[in-house]
């Protein structure tokens, strides 16, 4: 017991540190994925619900390759497929050098890929439950394009749009432990190597499940806190 | 007067339509043109890489992966459907302690990666291993292919029995009372009338739970199984050729593909009496 305390303590023998350093990469990961797979997971929403067939075919495309690869694949791709692509390019202007891609790009990249493919679908399921009747009245009322999409059918989307979101989110937080595969230093990737060091590979590696689920509860009291504030804004529709 | 006016407007034959190139057309035909250099460029790729000496060496391990990651995803999800149903009844029981323990166990692998789930009983249960010699499961579970199996049946059972509890639930309380009122007993009312019904709502959710499995199967690399991406990998490792990736990409994206047009057939089918 005592030898387990030791382990898990702050300092030279323990691996707190490194682990906390972990989840801080974790949760860093996430969140700077976040804004980019929300943009342009609303971006490609838009393609999806225009008038015009070609952008229509164009966002499924996408959205049918990101939702259908694994995860890790498209890591892979990204990871890899970048490394091959820069040094190529690299060579056109005649240096040879190995260059490494950083992981952590590759995992923001992939990740927010993924996300942004899972994401549109929300928007778009979002902007579907929102009646034609709000865009008339706005348009009725001499609102521009621009300020109906930003002063009357965004308030209502984010409210309609916000459970499948923090699904999407809790489900990101869980695939960020995938980059720990191509050497980022997360959660999983430190709690490993405590685990392979110590030779207490269960302690460890329980302690990373613990670790995911705290991230998870606690995302969980910051959505329903967004969620009351959302609603809270004003009457339903 | 509105109304007498579309009246005289749906008399009259619709106008011509003009294809007018607005900006939405000329993003989108910019967007496709994208896809469609990329897939160009794929496909020039893959024939200038083209080496028939590879294919013939490499394309038996990916056919194997692809058997391995069918019989993984067939596996599991079937013995985690089997596991869903006492879990899917323990949320829904009366007993506190039932519920709260089921509810635990889906909290658990529903909110943690299934990458960590993997490692925790690989790996993590190696430092038990003089407990399982004594029961004699060591060396079930010193092998990876099982791990990998046992990991997804417990992460699959966890979602499935959401599924189930949902699509159970979502069929009316009239149901079960018109049931009782026919004298039918909760066994028959389950298997005859809420059953039928749940299904066909639980039917889209258990495809998406499938290509979520063959998807997550992935990670089963990383511990060693040799799936389609553990093929994959190999060859990667030892060719530094990227058309491996892109070889593996492409069977992923056809088998997610099938599947999802085979789950949309099978809506359809099932619920065409459904259609008005």
């Amino acid at each position: 017991m005592d030898g387990i305390l030791t382990l898990l303590s702050f300092g030279p023998d323990g691996w707190s540190d490194e682990i906390a350093r972990g989840v801080l990469v974790t949760v860093s990961l996430a969140l700077a994925t976040l804004p980019f797979g929300l943009a342009a997971g609303f971006v490609i929403a838009l393609g999806k619900i225009s008038e015009e067939p070609s952008l229509r075919l164009a966002a499924n495309i996408y959205t049918t390759i990101f939702r259908g690869l694994p995860e890790l694949l498209t890591l892979f791709l990204v990871f890899y497929g970048a490394q091959i692509a820069v040094q190529q390019i690299v060579r056109l202007f005649g240096v040879s050098a190995g260059i490494e891609i950083n992981a952590f790009v590759a995992g923001m990249v992939a990740l927010g890929a993924v996300f942004s493919a899972y994401a549109s679908e929300v928007f778009v399921s979002a902007f579907r439950a929102i009646p034609a009747g709000q865009y008339e009245g706005a348009y009725a009322v001499g609102l521009s394009r621009w300020q109906t999409m930003r002063l009357v059918i965004l308030p209502q989307l984010v409210r309609l749009a916000l459970p499948g979101l923090s699904n999407l989110w809790l489900i990101l937080l869980k695939e960020t432990s995938l980059v720990s595969v191509i050497g980022l230093a997360d959660i999983l990737r430190q709690t490993g190597v405590a685990a392979r060091v110590s030779k207490e590979a269960f302690l460890f590696f329980g302690l990373a499940c613990l670790l995911y689920l705290g991230l998870a509860v606690l995302s969980s009291f910051a959505f329903s806190a967004i969620e009351r504030r959302v609603s809270a804004s004003g009457p339903t529709r | 007067m509105s109304i007498s006016r579309t009246a005289d407007l749906d008399d009259l034959p619709p106008p011509a339509s003009v294809k007018r190139w607005t900006t939405a057309r000329i993003a989108g035909f910019v967007l496709l043109s994208l896809w469609g250099l990329l897939g160009v460029g794929i496909l020039y790729f893959l024939i200038a890489s083209w080496n028939p000496e590879l294919l013939a060496r490499y394309a038996p391990n990916y056919l194997s992966g692809l058997w391995i990651t069918i019989k993984l995803v067939a596996i599991s999800v079937i013995a985690g459907a089997v596991l869903s149903v006492p879990i899917a009844i323990g949320r829904r029981s009366r007993n506190r302690v039932t519920s709260a323990l089921a509810y635990g166990y889906v909290y658990f692998f529903r909110g943690t990666p299934l990458l960590a789930q993997t490692f925790l009983i690989y790996y993590g249960l190696g430092s038990f291993r003089p407990q399982l010699e004594a029961v004699g499961l060591w060396t079930v579970f010193r092998d990876a292919w099982f791990c990998a199996v046992f990991a997804f049946t417990l992460n699959t059972a966890a979602y499935q029995a959401e599924i189930l509890r949902g699509a159970v639930e979502s069929v009316g309380r009239g149901q079960w009372e018109a049931a009782s009122a026919l004298a039918l007993s909760r066994w028959q009312t389950l298997r005859k009338i809420i059953l039928p019904q749940a299904m066909l709502v639980a039917l889209r959710p258990y495809g998406n739970e499938i290509i979520l499995m063959i998807k997550g199967s992935a990670i089963v690399a990383i511990i060693t199984v040799y799936d389609l991406m553990g093929e994959t990998r190999r060859a990667f490792s030892r060719t530094f050729d990227f058309q491996t990736y892109i070889w593996a990409a492409l069977i992923y994206l056809v088998l997610v593909e099938l599947l999802r047009i085979l789950t949309d057939r099978a809506e359809g089918r099932l619920t065409r009496h459904l259609r008005r």
